[in-house]
């Protein structure tokens, strides 16, 4: 039985193997194009990059990335922690409250502050009237827009990430595990350095490495408040030097930046094995808090909800009203909420099967050559997306006139361009760049199904198929459902590659209030960023449910109990 | 956009990928396909009047950087016909990358006065902005230079968006083409001593800066003093423009640095004829009125009408300097701006 199960495997293999480097071929193909792009240009533009443009902008970034890093790791893993070990008034709610954050884009939340804290702002304008004073000019507090500023508020709607991952690495780590650590007279805080940290770290790093890509690739925000990071010199490289190598040359560099400080994460890790979660072992029970800590608990966890979500969607809510009040809502903006539900919907599809495929493929092929498909179809989301749009736009454009001219010869008929600013074409660019939100999840939740499991159905009879559907596909659903949910949020915010490679007259909530926000007409943009806003929190607040603890007699465990014995 | 023409872009597309479920969309030859840098709200009204007088559709996609390269990249299937944008450098860099082509349109030649076009007639001024002064209602300034924007007495009050913007580069071009790289690099250093905060945002953030107490004086273009003033923001920012007075500010021996917003046909434009007529409406009294009366903007041809918003601003004397002559200088400039650390 086993020997016909290894025949099968290995047919099998070879068309994963084969569809695998087919997707990594072409979530690459935009970075082979970039080399291209960068190696056209002479290397003259370096002395001036290396004099006056890059100490700056590398020190910047690093600063940036640094803070931002520390932020969401310190606010992501310590509220992950807080409500997988405590149990405090209102846990329920901000359990999945403390993912809302993730539906305020960073140009959406630097725009909201902006206005909430200058001088003329809602903020300082009751300081005044509380501290008597009547010249704005007289009280002079700090800018938001600088390097701190940029920092806390990417920090503020980047945490998730951070929390999202590792919230369910605690959430996995058997309670027998913390058991043992307390019986051997480990206080909390011992246990969860020395326990359940390590643990998570795997899931730490990947919630972390997205927060941090983010932040470097974002240049909206850092544009907006005046931090000049590698980005902002890609850009400006590019626009008003006319140097697109030079430009594609800094965002090798970033990008080469980036591989070895993942290289460095993963040498880091070497030594230690992945958390030793097991899908059935019961998480731990949360302790009780009471009296003052209850609520000091309750008060630190609300701060970010309030600062990363509730305040600018509030003041942007207010805005909003203020304009439809005043000018009533367009038509054009419900056409544009549906074409951005719309397009964000098919491309979440294919990314996830891709993401899939990708993943699948390691599993079931083990070896070097799937792992570096997976690695290298997640590239993508280091580069900036205006960036990736410009290498995109190569790769489409040359299929577009191959196909043309052998129509032309064959039939005497011209195609046109048939991909190059079409809705695929969009597709296919948030598939490049979000490809690794949806591998990398289902990658870790396929580690999190033991090996002994595929075995142990293999024995019994089990064919590959039967495998993937009974049991694979069933235990992965929470994995995939978050995948999917995030990278849906993700396509919706989604800006620089929409603008630049979409079809005529096509707009997106994202494309609408980039045009008002360049024209600094703000009040008609706040509409479309509470659109914008909306369209992703009820997949947020379903991504939360799904994440939802599971119990030992929650209906996935019988469910694989029953699986195996069907099997 | 019609739901069937939305993932492919012709016929044979859809029966290569969907089997025919789409249908397309066709180029017809009324109609007229622009890439724009230039936000959609601004360009619509001229539109829609185009459409009105003469029945032709005209498509639109707004886009910023990259458009240049999109064009390029779709070779001689690209559907643009016109390319527009809000920067002349960013026109010149059309043509020397080889994708627009030349017109000759006596009707556009006629308007649209030598120092706002290609001498080959690759790009044409549209509508024109003025690079001002905003300055506090207690600073009474009655006339300014940009060479005193580096004055000590300013140390700490000014404003400014990003130098690497481009409506910044050009200025500063224009002052290398003035004085000279070494003087120009002086007076960044100067201005740069003198910011009240660190360049960013945009223009209109100057004048609710100025309003905020957080700087004095600072530089923006004309036509946001129109928008702002006229109401059709949001009402803080009436408050915003009225809380400023401006100046039209001018090199020592020159004028006012102006920018455009200009237009050029692209190199395989399927709709040329169409094009070249449109963009003739665009600089005739009619299309001119609309940039002034919509925008704020001063119109490129001799004559024509500007809104009393913009009137009030004083009377204006373009810089005699050419804009491709400006253009040279872009890249120096944007070098100068990195050089002296002026956004950092």
């Amino acid at each position: 039985m086993l020997k016909r199960l290894h025949g099968r495997i290995f047919s099998v293999s070879h068309a994963w193997l084969v569809v695998s480097g087919l997707l990594a071929f072409l979530a690459v193909a935009p970075l082979v194009v970039l080399v291209g792009i960068a190696a056209e240009g002479s290397g003259a533009l370096w002395p001036h990059l290396m004099a006056y443009v890059l100490p700056t902008a590398i020190v910047q970034t690093g600063i940036l990335l640094f803070g931002v890093g520390a932020f969401v790791l310190i606010v992501g893993v310590g509220a992950a922690w807080a409500v997988t070990a405590y149990d405090f008034t209102g846990r329920r709610i901000i359990e999945w409250a403390l993912l809302l954050p993730l539906a305020v884009p960073t140009y959406v939340v630097a725009f909201a502050y902006l206005d909430i804290l200058h001088p003329l702002g809602p903020v300082q304008s009751l300081l005044r009237d509380l501290l008597g004073i009547v010249n704005p000019g007289d009280l002079k507090l700090p800018d938001i827009r600088s390097m701190a500023g940029c920092i806390l508020l990417l920090g503020f709607v980047l945490y998730p990430y951070v929390y999202l991952s590792s919230r369910a690495m605690f959430l996995l780590q058997p309670a027998s595990l913390m058991e043992s650590a307390r019986t051997l007279g480990a206080g909390p805080i011992a246990i969860f350095w020395h326990v359940a940290l390590p643990a998570a770290r795997p899931g730490i790093a990947v919630g972390g490495s997205l927060a941090l890509m983010e932040a470097l690739n974002d240049i909206g925000a850092a544009q907006f408040l005046g931090v000049q990071t590698l980005t902002v010199s890609i850009y400006s490289t590019w626009v008003n030097r006319s140097s697109l190598s030079g430009a594609a040359q800094i965002a090798l560099l970033m990008l080469a930046i980036v591989l070895v400080l993942i290289l460095l994460e993963r040498w880091g890790r070497r030594h230690r094995d992945d958390a030793v979660g097991s899908d059935i072992a019961e998480s731990m029970v949360p302790k009780p808090l009471t009296g003052f800590a209850n609520y000091a608990l309750m008060s630190f966890l609300v701060l970010p909800i309030f600062l990363g979500f509730v305040a600018p969607a509030l003041f942007l809510v207010v805005e909003a009203i203020a304009r439809i009040d005043e000018a009533g809502l367009s038509q054009a903006i419900i056409a544009e909420t549906g074409n951005t539900i719309f397009i964000a919907a098919a491309a979440t599809i294919i990314i996830v099967v891709t993401g899939f495929c990708m993943a699948y493929a390691v599993r079931l092929v083990p070896g070097k050559l799937t792992g570096l498909f997976l690695r290298a179809g997640a590239l993508g989301y280091a580069i900036p997306g205006t960036v990736l749009a410009i290498s995109l736009l190569v790769p489409l454009a040359a299929f577009d006139n191959a196909v043309d001219a052998l129509a032309q010869s064959w039939f005497g008929i011209s195609t046109g361009l048939l991909l190059s600013g079409s809705g695929a074409a969009l597709i296919y660019a948030y598939a490049a760049r979000f490809m690794v939100i949806a591998s990398g999840g289902i990658e870790a939740g396929l580690n999190k199904i033991s090996l002994s499991i595929d075995e142990t159905a293999a024995t019994l009879g089990a064919g590959r198929r039967a495998i993937t559907g009974l049991l694979h596909l069933p235990l992965l659903r929470p994995a995939l459902a978050s995948a999917a949910l995030l990278v849906f949020v993700d396509c919706i915010k989604e800006l620089p590659a929409t603008l630049l490679l979409r079809p005529f007259d096509f707009e997106t909530l994202a494309t609408h209030l980039y045009a008002e926000a360049s024209r600094g007409t703000y009040e008609d943009g706040s509409i479309a960023a509470v659109l914008i806003i909306m369209a992703g929190l009820a997949p947020i607040i379903l991504l939360s449910r799904l994440s939802l603890p599971v119990k030992a007699n929650d209906a996935e465990v019988p469910e694989l109990k029953l699986n195996s014995a069907a099997i | 956009m019609s739901f069937s023409g939305f993932f492919t872009r012709s016929r044979f597309s859809v029966v290569l990928i969907v089997g025919g479920l789409f249908a397309a969309p066709a180029y017809a030859a009324d109609e007229i396909n622009i890439y724009t840098t230039r936000e959609p709200g601004l360009i619509e009204p001229l539109i829609a009047a185009y459409k009105d007088k003469t029945g032709v559709e005209v498509k639109t996609i707004f886009m910023k950087d990259g458009l240049s390269e999109r064009v390029l990249a779709e070779g001689k299937n690209s559907p643009a016909d016109i390319l527009m944008a809000v920067d002349f450098g960013a026109l010149v860099d059309m043509r020397e990358k080889g994708v627009t082509q030349a017109v000759a349109s006596p009707a556009i030649e006629a308007a649209v006065p030598k120092n706002l076009r290609d001498d080959a007639g690759n790009w044409f001024g549209l509508s024109m902005r003025a690079r001002i002064l905003y300055a506090a209602k207690d600073e009474a300034i009655e006339s300014f230079t940009y060479e005193a924007l580096a004055d000590e007495k300013y140390k700490g009050k000014v404003c400014i968006r990003s130098g690497q913007h481009p409506y910044n580069t050009a200025l500063v071009a224009a002052y290398i083409a003035h004085h000279g790289e070494a003087k120009t690099e002086n007076w960044l250093r100067g201005v740069k001593a003198n910011l009240a905060r660190t360049p960013a945002g945009g223009d209109r953030d100057v004048a609710r800066d100025i309003l905020g107490g957080i700087c004095d004086i600072g530089i923006g273009n004309s036509y946001y003093v129109g928008l702002m003033r006229s109401g059709k923001g949001k009402p803080e920012q009436k408050a915003w423009g009225e809380a400023i007075n401006t100046v039209l500010p001018t090199f020592e021996g020159g004028g006012t640095h102006v920018n455009i917003s200009g237009a050029a046909i692209a190199k395989h434009a399927p709709n040329k004829d169409a094009a070249v007529k449109f963009l003739e409406f665009l600089v005739s009294d009619e299309g001119q009125l609309l940039y002034a009366q919509e925008n704020y903007e001063y119109p490129v041809k001799v004559g024509a009408h500007t809104s009393p918003l913009i009137e009030a601003l004083g009377k204006l004397t373009v810089d005699p300097l050419t804009l491709d002559e400006i253009a040279t200088h872009r890249k120096q400039a944007s070098e100068l701006i990195d050089k002296v650390g002026f956004d950092s």
